[in-house]
This record gives structure tokens, sequence and C-alpha cells, in this order.
């Protein structure tokens, strides 16, 4: 939080390009790295072994949001291009990765890549229209991609594994010890959060990451610098359904299923909400949107299972509470675009700077 | 400008015309916005377009640089053809241009910007930007130098990392110039570059557009207003009027040229 430039002098450009510039902000990140890493045992230690298995079953669905929200945001938030295609896009990689692992008994680092290389390459061809459609237009043939997708899964027993669209698939084993509790499945999806947020961050800092962020906001004149709009539309809409695939990959190893009512519309809508809510165009922000959307139902549960209770039966309260979950986040979504277009990430970046001259301001 | 008229003297070898535009025509619908225009640049020197409002020549530059394919004729750089070329080619093969109406990436800041300008003369594709540390890395920082040595000629270290969103106008048309500079391009095509410009603004903006002639040697061809700048700084002088060449040549026959005095005062071929 104490971002002090004053006094830290670059010297090299590779300093000045470095990630973290500044000394106090390597710190701060090693140091959430460290606990993020003893997390589990700590949890352990405090809550005990049950709880703590509940606590770490929520950080890993947050993990896993946080790739997808990644992903979808160097397409919306850098690129400037829509997809509400995405939930589609993880429900390819999901699937990819179920059959490999059980029609040919593939372990995790094959079915991984291939689930998101997979995806990668339907992204690619849903991001063909791109070209010539913007804005809503775009969102509609994206919409298309999502539902041709769901009835493609739904109507081909050779994809979807039968009658429900289910594959069943075991949790995922490194060096042949499978992954059991929540706590052991926890490092890793922190694996590959950790990854998918490095790899992000390393695209939007250079040459790939500018040609985006130039498209979005000038397209004619990312033309007249030599940028081939069209590859780079498309390699956005690769990049990010790359990234949608392995969080279906990640899910489906998460839940021990895969099962396209996990990627319906609304988990399209879902993570459009966390980019919003986080912050368009920062990786920073996907996280914080990840965070937040995946606590937020959580959190309205735990409140309405409290204090709901004084007023209604619990019937009534299992009517309410999904409705009210999809009340507060409309809300959310408009008071956000209205008040804080570039989300919970500029509100951080106030903090930060206010205190960077404090408590002197001036 | 004596010294200016020397050089200028000097470099004009005949025949010797990097870009070729032959017989151009461009409509839109019954629109005839450009109709067989030729024009050949020297090498090496700085040619101005100039003429009335909506005589054509914006659609002149659009067509060099690729975003209209003309109806007839065709352009050449160095001999190659380039008239169905996309603008993205165009732009690697070494024709930068600014826009009469600023079209910076108000997003990202100064430095950021200039990087772009670097985009074709760089490498580092999906992956090696996703490892960054190694080639990347290497190619970042080679190529920050190159923008920074831009930064210095334009005289922008104090913003290199403001947005650009936030600058004034002045400052805005000259970070433009400097991302088409990073470009390295042969040929600079500059579209009213000091239009809204004060005298002082207009001055600097001058001596950047000359530096950028004598001393990095890239080929000028300029849209401008201000009289007195297009005809102390340019080689030779190119007058349209409704998307027809009425004239051309060094910039002391133009303002004799009848068929000139008569498109801008009124009278005479326009009735």
């Amino acid at each position: 939080m104490f971002h002090r430039e004053s006094g830290y002098y670059k010297t090299t450009y590779a300093e000045d390009g470095a990630l973290y510039p500044l000394p106090i902000a390597k710190w701060t990140v090693g140091i959430l790295l460290a606990l993020f890493v003893v997390l589990p045992p700590l949890t352990t230690a405090v809550t005990g072994a049950l709880a703590a298995e509940y606590y770490i079953s929520i950080v890993n669905l947050i993990l896993i949001a946080v790739v997808g929200a990644i992903g979808l945001n160097i397409l919306v938030g850098y690129t400037g291009q829509i997809s509400i295609g995405h939930a589609g896009f993880m429900s390819v990689g999901a699937y990819t990765a179920a059959n490999l692992a059980v029609k040919l008994d593939l372990p995790f680092w094959i079915t991984l890549p291939a689930g998101g290389l997979m995806a990668a390459a339907i992204g690619a061809v849903v991001g063909i229209p791109s070209l010539r459609i913007k804005g809503l237009y775009l969102a509609i043939a994206t919409l298309a991609a999502q539902l041709i997708i769901e009835w493609i899964i739904n109507h081909t027993p050779a994809i979807s594994g039968g009658s429900q669209a289910s594959i069943e698939v075991d949790r995922p084993a490194v060096f042949g010890y499978p992954l059991k509790t929540q706590r052991e499945l926890y490092y890793f999806l922190l694996l590959f959060a950790v990854l998918a947020i490095v790899g992000a961050l390393n695209i939007v800092r250079s040459r790939i990451g500018r040609a985006f962020v130039a498209i979005r906001d000038q397209d004619i004149a990312a033309e007249i610098i030599g940028i081939n709009i069209f590859r780079y539309k498309l390699t956005a809409f690769a990049i990010s359904s790359f990234y949608a695939g392995v969080t279906g990959v990640l899910y489906t190893y998460y839940l021990g299923i895969a099962n396209y009512e996990n990627f319906l519309i609304s988990t399209s809508i879902d993570y459009l909400a966390m980019i919003i809510i986080g912050g368009l165009g920062s990786v920073l922000g996907a996280i914080f949107g990840a965070i937040f959307v995946t606590l937020l139902p959580i959190l309205i549960r735990l409140f309405m299972e409290t204090f709901g209770t004084l007023f209604f039966t619990t019937a009534e309260l299992n009517n309410i509470i999904p409705a009210m979950r999809l009340g507060i986040f409309g809300l959310l979504i408009i008071v956000f675009l209205v008040l804080e277009p570039e989300g919970l990430n500029r509100l951080w970046r106030n903090i930060r700077s206010y205190f960077r001259v404090w408590p002197f301001s001036y | 400008m004596a010294g200016t008229a020397a050089r200028a003297s000097d470099k004009r070898m005949p025949g010797d015309s990097q870009l070729v535009v032959e017989g151009v025509s461009k409509k839109f619908g019954g629109v005839v916005a450009v109709s067989d225009v030729s024009l050949e640049v020297p090498r090496g020197g700085i040619l101005s377009i100039i003429g009335p409002n909506g005589a054509g020549k914006t659609s002149l530059l659009n067509m060099i640089s690729g975003f209209y394919t003309p109806d007839t004729g065709r352009v050449a750089l160095e001999g190659t053809d380039i008239t169905r070329r996309k603008p993205s080619d165009i732009a690697a093969l070494g024709i930068a241009r600014t826009f009469q109406n600023i079209a910076l990436f108000s997003g990202l800041t100064v430095l950021d910007n200039l990087m772009l300008g670097r985009h074709v003369r760089m490498k580092a594709g999906v992956f090696a930007s996703a490892l960054y540390w190694g080639p990347a890395r290497r190619e970042e920082i080679a190529h920050r130098e190159a923008c920074e040595e831009i930064i210095e000629f334009l005289k922008l270290q104090d913003l290199r990392k403001q947005q650009t969103a936030a600058l004034a106008y002045g400052l805005r048309k000259r970070v433009e110039l400097g991302r088409a500079l990073a470009l390295e391009p042969k040929i600079l095509l500059l579209d009213e570059p000091m239009g809204g410009m004060n005298t002082d603004e207009k001055e600097d903006m001058a001596r950047y557009i000359l530096d950028v002639n004598q001393e990095r040697g890239v080929t000028v061809v300029l849209i401008e207003h201000d009289m007195g700048v297009v005809m102390d700084i340019s080689d030779r002088v190119v007058v349209l009027d409704r998307g027809r060449r009425i004239a051309g040549g060094t910039p002391e026959e133009v303002q004799r040229d009848p068929a000139v005095i008569a498109a801008y005062l009124g009278g005479g071929s326009r009735g």
C-alpha cells in the first residue's frame, strides 16, 4: 500500500520495465505469495480440518474464477472486443479434458493444455466476425457461439458422454499421488492461477499487449503503424479462450465432473460482471472481480441465513436468496458502470495514491 | 532559409522519385474526391500538397497509406506497386503518417505510444511475450532505447509516463509525430501537423519537420494550410482543387501560377 517512489532511482531500462519496480511492492508480493502458500495449514490450525476444507474450497473457487476473469479481461478490457460466449469456451475446455482423461487415461499436464488449446481454436473461429462487426453485433455473434456450443455438446454423445451430458473425472494426480482433499487441490489450482496472472501481466506489458490496447483505443491508427488488426483480434480471442478453456478444465478437476450446466450463459454473464466490477483492462481488477463475484452469493446466503430467519421461514428463504443474488448483482453492475467504470481496481489505486504522499499530501 | 534552398537544389536529382502516384482517382458514390492525380515525391525532399478545403488532399494521403483503394491509377514505393496493399503492410514497408485530427492511443502513456510505433520493427510473439524474461525483455530494452532517442529529439522527457489523453493539443501533435518517427519510416506523411497551433508551436513543429528531413533523411509529404510555412520549408508544392491537380513545382513557381491564384482567390476558372 505504501508505494513511495521518492528515493528510488532506476538506472536501467530493465529496472524501469520490471513488473514491480519498487522494493516495497516486491516485498508485498513476496509476502502475499508466502501467505498463500501457508494458507491451508494456517486455516486448519485455526478452524480445524473440517471447516478448513470448506473455507479452502471457497478459495479454490476464487482461484479458478481468477484464471477465467483474467482471460476475459484480455479480450474485453484490453482489446475492446466483447464476448458473451466465454462459458461456451470453458465447456469446450472441460469436455476436451474430460474425454482425454477418461477415454485415453491421460494425466492433467496433457489434458489441461489440450483443453486450453481446443478452446483457443474454437475461440479464434468465433472471433472471425470481429473483423467486420463491433460492439452489440459482436456480442450477439458470441452469444450465438455460446448457444451453438451448448447445443452441440448436448446433442453429441461422443463429446458429452451420454444422456446426462456429464463425464466423471478422477482428481488430478501429481507423481502418482491423487489430490484428494480441497487443501491438496488448492496448491494445484494456486500454481495455475499464479501462472495465469504472470502470463497475463507479461503479455500486457509487451508488444502483443500494447497492440491489443492500440486496437481498443484507435483501430485506424493501430493499422497505420503496422498492426494487422484481424490477426491481433483473433490472437486476443485465442489467448482469452485459452484461459477460458483452462478455467473449464480446472473446474472439471475441482468438481470431479464435466457438466455443461456449469457453463451456461449465466456463467458468461458472471464473468463479465467480474471484470466490470473489478475493472476493465487491468489484471489486478480481474482478480478483485473474481474474488468479489465468487464471495457475493456466499456472503448473501450467510447473511440471510443468520438474519433472514427473523422475518422468513426457511422455505421462503430458499426462494429469496437466489433472487436476491440476481438483484444485487444487477444493481452492482449498474452502480459500478455509472459511478466507477474502472471498478474496484480504481478504488484500490485511489487508496494507494492517497497513501503515496501520506501524511504530507502536498 | 537560404540553406534550405541550397540543400533542396543539390538533392533534387532528376528521375529519383521515391514515391510515385500515377493517375489515381477515387469516387464516393457520385462525388469525385480525387480525379486523375499524379505526383512524384523526390527522395529526401519535402513535398507539400495544398489546396482549398475538400480539394482531395486527405483522400490522396489515404490512398497512399492504403485506407482507400484507388478506382484507377497506381501508387509505387521505390518501384514496388503498393496500390492494393493493406495499411499495415504499407507501414511495414516504411510509410508512416499522422492524422489531421490526432489519433493517439489515449489510454496509454507517451512512451507506450512510441513503443507501439516500433511495432513492425519488433518480433516478440505470444509465447515470447508471455514468458517475457529472455528474448522479449531484451527486445523491449533495445527498442526502448530507440524510443528514448526520439523522446530526447522531440523534448518529451518529462512526459514519458503521462497518459496522452491528458496532454495539451500541441504536445499531442508532437507525440503523434514521434510515434510516426518511431517506425523509422522512409517516407513520412503529415496531415496538417500545424492545424490549430499558435505561431510558436508552428515554428517548433516546422523546425522538427526540417530536422527530421535533414538529419534523419526522411522524405516528407506534407498537407498544410499555413502558406508561410509551406513556402518556407517545401522543396516542391503540388496544388489540388476539387480533386484535380492544377499546378505543381517549386514554391516560387506555384505562387506565380494563375490557376493557383484563381483557386485560392476565386474568380477565373471557378466562375
